[in-house]
């Protein structure tokens, strides 16, 4: 790798040449305020928050953008950059909607962070400040304008990497704003409700429709069955919020605290995504052997869904018909559960703490009932889940650790577990599809090649003397690319594991949020998919289909995998849909 | 909250096959969006959501990042002009003896804002800078017509002409 020697504030320091003056700084012990870069996201160098003096040069350079060359010499720390930064964020304070009291991000915001960090104590400019509506039609996505501070982080996240580009900056100068075309509701255009551009956001513009009021009032309603579900990615990420290094995985804790908030009944997401592989694998298996519709696509990230609704309507026969987990749960909650506790179906309410903001949307699609009674009552997040514990006076980190509830059994498989992160359905269904095809019990169940960050990922499986040709896409863009190359039959596959987020649903739109700071340090997708695939290892049952209280239900309820209790309950179909 | 012009679109099969094959010159070069706005405008007279869409689909971009750059240039209009054009002057001379206010009377008698046209498409809105009648200050032009030293009563008489 070739080397560059710089200095940076007289010290001597040598690194990759195309390293920013910015990572250069940093990797000597050195801070420089930035607002706009985001790394992997956006670096637009727009936002003039990095301000940094080069020797020589006349004006000051934003450090984000700026590459190293041998000998340069940077200041970050004369007064003249001190006043620049200052003044430019104490600009952006001048037309931001003060409110961090009651702000979602307080204490969790970059701006109030850079405030305290520069030393701002007075705001010298107090002019005409924008008033703008708050958009909060759409079921998962709210987007309050007053406090945009105009950096272009979602915008890049939307556009570049998820490739929806459902929203753009408008306008010019003071009239500047990021919104819909048409200035339309998020809820009215093709916005897929992933969430991605909440979790880029560096202050309070962008958060999740927050319904922890509904939640609370029915835990509150002695004639409500109250019964909580929680997705895979939760317990990776949830220890987060009260302290706890990215990467605790906090599965016992998290029971703990839904029991002492109050549900009837703790379940865990993760049966459910054993009962979606066997749904799911026997579906693939039917197709391969019928002649149906390949490459089957899977449907457990509504964010995709939504996507592919819209921009590839005629993929619909692709997508596997089987509804994300916890619908799936719902629906068995609210039948199967409902008639075994004797329990009027009408008067269980089920909650799913999700780190997805597009599942809200999803809860609420009509598709997504039996009986007239949606699956899924409310979805809430990783982030308003916290909100609800701390809200309680449950000091998370002393809980002792407890497991879920019966009758589905106190632990799921590790095939569920997976689910969380890029590639872990794909390898989860392969664990199982490998096991009937082959009939055997496999020993060699982890795979590798389906793992990571790469953002398409291929592999091959045979089994049963048929080889499953299988690719994993993260990231809608990614998605986007492989979908092109299916479709232009420049690949050909069987089985397609898409994602909406990128990293998978670890890095959930409703999962908390990092800081650009510490996302320039390490990947949080890595960290916490870690914390995934170490509960995997550690689990006794590593495979769907091997779930006792999966056979116990087909036994008792459901028959088969894809019979006909099965359609009724566990499946579903697809909408096309405008592009734009 | 939409800023869809409420003008029914009324683009014919012509206007559409000129627009492709602007889209179809265009195609691929850097920075094709600009210069396909604005013989879009050419073919339509203005840039309405069913026209930016074909541009969006046509150039694969987003119909946002379109509407972005549509609303960024202020030569890019997103509703037809009227079959009486009301021009208000913002130039300074105007602007300080009162235009503002001559614009927001017009904007409530004809329930418009500033860049918009009646659904019925008999009136548009704009405002200028300054047509170098500053003696004349505040004036509003309607088409050709010019009305100097405005008080806000006397709108409402100039529109009425116009109106049925
Ligand atoms: S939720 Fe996703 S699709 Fe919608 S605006 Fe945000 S990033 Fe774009
Ligand atoms: S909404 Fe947030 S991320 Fe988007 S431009 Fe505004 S401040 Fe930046
Ligand atoms: S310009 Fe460098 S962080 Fe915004």
């Amino acid at each position: 790798m070739e080397m560059v020697n710089l200095k940076i504030n007289g010290q001597e320091i040598s690194v990759p040449a195309g390293t920013t003056v910015l990572e250069a700084a940093r990797s000597a012990g050195i801070e420089i305020p930035t607002l706009c870069y985001l790394k992997d996201v956006s670096q637009t160098g727009s936002c003039r928050m990095c301000l940094v003096e080069i020797k020589g040069g006349r004006a000051l350079q934003a450090a984000c953008v700026y590459p190293v060359s041998e000998g340069l010499e940077v200041l970050t720390n004369t007064p003249k950059v001190r006043e620049a930064r200052k003044v430019t964020l104490e600009l952006l304070l001048s037309n931001h909607d003060r409110k961090c009291l009651t702000c979602v991000r307080n204490r969790n915001c970059e701006l109030q962070t850079l405030a305290d960090e520069l030393g701002v104590t007075d705001i010298a400019f107090e002019g005409v400040r924008n008033e703008y509506a708050i958009d909060e039609l759409s079921p998962s996505i709210v987007r309050d304008n007053n406090k945009c501070i105009l950096c272009r982080r979602c915008v890049n996240m939307c556009k570049n990497i998820q490739t929806v580009g459902a929203i753009d900056t408008m306008e010019r100068g003071f009239k500047t704003q990021v919104t819909c075309a048409f200035e339309k509701s998020l809820g009215e255009v093709s916005c897929v409700n992933c969430g991605q551009c909440i979790a880029v956001c560096p202050v309070g513009a962008l958060r999740e429709k927050d319904v922890t009021d509904d939640v609370w009032a029915a835990i509150a309603n002695p004639d409500m069955h109250v019964v909580v579900q929680t997705a895979p990615a939760v317990r990776a990420a949830l220890g987060e919020e009260f302290g706890l290094p990215i990467g605790t995985a906090v599965t016992g804790k998290m029971a703990a605290a839904l029991r002492r908030l109050g549900f009837d009944k703790v379940f865990d997401t993760d049966f459910a995504a054993d009962l979606t592989i066997m749904e799911e694998g026997t579906e693939l298996l039917e197709r391969i052997q019928n002649g149906g519709k390949l490459p089957m696509i899977t449907s457990c990230s509504p964010g995709w869904i939504k996507f592919c609704e819209h921009n590839f309507p005629d993929m619909l026969d692709n997508l596997s018909s089987c509804k994300s987990p916890h619908e799936m749960y719902g629906a068995i909650i609210k039948s199967y559960y409902a008639e075994k506790m004797g329990i009027d179906p009408k008067s269980i309410y089920v909650v799913s703490i999700m780190p997805c903001t597009a599942k809200k949307f999803e809860a609420q699609r009509d598709e997504l009932s039996v009986n007239g009674l949606q699956d899924v009552d409310t979805v809430l997040t990783t982030r308003e889940l916290a909100r609800m514990i701390k809200e309680a006076g449950i000091r998370f980190t002393q809980l002792p650790d407890e497991n879920f509830d019966d009758p589905f059994g106190d632990q799921a498989t590790g095939a569920g577990v997976i689910f969380g992160a890029t590639g872990g359905v794909m390898e989860a269904a392969i664990r199982t599809v490998a096991d009937i095809l082959d009939n055997t019990s496999h020993s060699e169940i982890e795979y590798e090649a389906v793992r990571g960050l790469e953002g398409i990922k291929i592999a091959s499986v045979t089994a049963g003397g048929k080889t499953i040709r299988a690719a994993v896409a993260h990231g809608l863009g990614n998605a986007r690319e492989l979908i092109n190359k299916v479709r232009n039959g420049e690949i050909e596959l069987d089985f397609i594991e898409i994602m909406a987020c990128p990293g998978g649903c670890v890095n959930g739109g409703g999962q908390p949020i990092v800081p650009a700071k510490v996302r320039m340090d390490m990947d949080i997708r890595t960290e916490r998919a870690k914390a995934i695939y170490n509960e995997d290892k550690a689990l006794p049952l590593r495979k769907s289909h091997d779930n006792p209280y999966i056979k116990k239900l087909y036994e008792e309820y459901l028959g088969k995998p894809c019979g006909h209790k099965s359609h009724e309950l566990l499946h579903t179909h697809y909408i096309a849909r405008d592009k734009h | 909250m939409s800023k869809e012009s409420v003008i029914p679109f009324k683009g014919t099969a012509e206007q559409e096959k000129q627009l492709m094959a602007v889209i179809e010159e265009h195609k691929g070069e850097d920075g094709a969006l600009i210069p396909v706005l604005h013989k879009a405008q050419g073919i339509y007279g203005y840039l309405p959501i069913e026209v930016q869409k074909m541009i969006a689909e046509g150039l694969g971009v987003s119909l946002a990042e379109v509407y972005g750059v549509v609303t960024f240039y202020t030569q890019f209009s997103l509703n037809p002009t009227g079959e009486y054009k009301v021009a208000v002057c913002l130039g300074t001379a105007c602007y300080v003896k009162g235009s503002g206010d001559i614009i927001d009377k017009i904007k409530e008698i004809l329930k418009i804002d500033v860049g918009g046209c009646t659904p019925d498409g008999k009136f548009s809105l704009e405002a200028t800078r300054c047509i170098g009648a500053c003696g004349l200050a505040p004036v509003l032009t309607v088409n050709d017509d010019v009305y100097g030293r405005l008080v806000v009563d006397d709108v409402e008489g100039i529109l009425k002409k116009y109106m049925d």
